[in-house]
């Protein structure tokens, strides 16, 4: 065997990240102190004031947002090389639709799915004999329900929103999910998709992946996605700040308010175009929310925001018929007006 | 001869794994032939449905992450 030797030079890993989990704790410990710091001593802003509070808010909730986008990112993208999709569609083949679309939906928190995967997963659902239904209920939920969505909803609001999100992303995808299996949408699936059906079975890969190696790639993932996300979430948190600061509450609670029986759909309608990632909505929602909008309508709002995905669809369209696509947008649309306006009615 | 196959439909995951075998290649020194799958089909076939996957002389060596060009280089020389 040839010996090979790899001039690369690497940080001694276990001690690099004790000293990474340490700053991250220090950072999170001082920063409201140093924000506040920032805003009314070294700016010399007032407390109380539109600009001071806007200002305030912009600079607390950056490092924050960052914060637990870096360290709960990680630790979830780590967690996360345990369920890839590969072992998913193992545990799901060969189960009744209902216990299968239900574990599709839960699999969505928790598997490791990129968009430009969508194509292979579909085949490779349809090859293992999946019905149609249980591939749709995994598309609702992987994007809806993700964990950076939850995370960022813990760590923001409290587990109280968080698990409702949950519960309700959750009651989307299966529903939805089910529904579109009673359709028939096997008629509006390109056809050469259906033919590799005839190979059947589904094998698990299993290439042993070692603590570290799985922690570094989660780190890579991490320091990829915060990169990529940044812009949207700098943008998410500047409309955040001036609603926070500039816009009254009034004029949130006359829009958005329980009252206004239109609410949710204006919110969904805005939201289905402004497709963006749970990272740069959630700063936005945090102020909405501070103003007062009804948590139904708030919850929409992001839900519309993170699960139609245009992008995403345009990929399906090398698998499914246009109509299909359509139909997947529709059933996916009611599911969250339907979560809107339950949730305003149960005055939450 | 070595034949490394990169598996995904091209999305920048799967030219990073691309750009890391052609490193890994050149760091090793071996003679090898670099595939870019994008057939759906036939990533399912070999049972990979994370892209990017990655394929040296038939053996799955990794699938739904991005391997390092030192790592591919480890599995060129095996």
């Amino acid at each position: 065997m040839t010996t090979l030797t790899v001039r690369r030079f690497h940080l001694p890993f276990w001690p690099s990240a004790a000293v990474a989990a340490l700053a991250w704790l220090i950072a999170w410990a001082i920063n409201l102190p140093a924000a506040n710091w920032l805003a009314y001593d070294l700016l010399g802003l007032e407390p109380g004031t539109h600009l001071g509070d806007a200002v305030a808010f912009f600079l607390y909730d950056v490092p924050k947002v960052l914060l637990l986008l870096l360290g709960i990112v990680t630790a979830v993208t780590f967690l996360r090389s345990y369920f890839p999709p590969e072992r998913m569609r193992a545990a799901l083949a060969g189960h009744g639709t209902l216990p299968a679309t239900i574990g599709a939906a839960g699999f969505g928190i928790v598997t490791p799915f990129c968009s430009c995967s969508a194509v292979p997963l579909f085949i490779g659902f349809v090859e293992a004999g999946i019905p149609m239904g249980v591939t749709f209920a995994f598309l609702i939920s992987s994007p809806m329900v993700n964990e950076v969505a939850l995370v960022l909803l813990w760590g923001l609001f409290g587990p109280g929103i968080a698990l409702l999100y949950m519960a309700a992303g959750l009651s989307v995808a299966i529903v939805g999910g089910l529904v579109l299996g009673r359709l028939g949408v096997e008629r509006w699936v390109e056809p050469w998709v259906l033919e590799v059906r005839a190979g059947g079975g589904a094998t698990s890969l299993d290439l042993h992946l070692s603590i570290e190696q799985r922690l570094r790639d989660a780190w890579t993932y991490t320091r990829d996605l915060v990169r990529k996300v940044l812009p949207y979430v700098l943008a998410g948190i500047g409309v955040g700040a001036f609603i926070h600061g500039f816009v009254p509450t009034d004029l949130v609670a006359a829009i958005g308010g329980r009252e206004n029986p239109l609410a949710v759909p204006l919110v969904v309608a805005i939201a289905i175009p402004l497709y963006s990632n749970a990272a740069g909505t959630i700063p936005i929602v945090e102020a909405l929310l501070g103003k007062g909008m009804p948590l139904g309508t708030t919850l929409a709002f992001m839900m519309a925001i993170v699960a139609i995905s245009l992008p995403e669809f345009l990929i399906l369209r090398r698998v499914i018929r246009a109509r299909l696509i359509a139909l997947f947008a529709t059933v996916v649309v009611v599911g969250i007006l339907a979560v809107g306006f339950l949730f305003n009615a149960l005055g939450l | 001869m070595k034949v490394i196959e990169v598996l995904g439909p091209g999305c920048a995951n799967c030219q990073r794994v691309e750009a890391n075998a052609r490193e890994a290649v050149a760091m090793a020194g071996v003679a090898a032939e670099i595939r870019h799958v994008t057939d759906p089909r036939e990533i399912v076939a070999h049972g990979i449905l994370s892209t990017p996957g990655l394929i040296i002389d038939g053996t799955i060596r990794s699938y739904g992450r991005i391997p390092s060009a030192g790592d591919i280089a480890m599995w060129l020389v095996e």
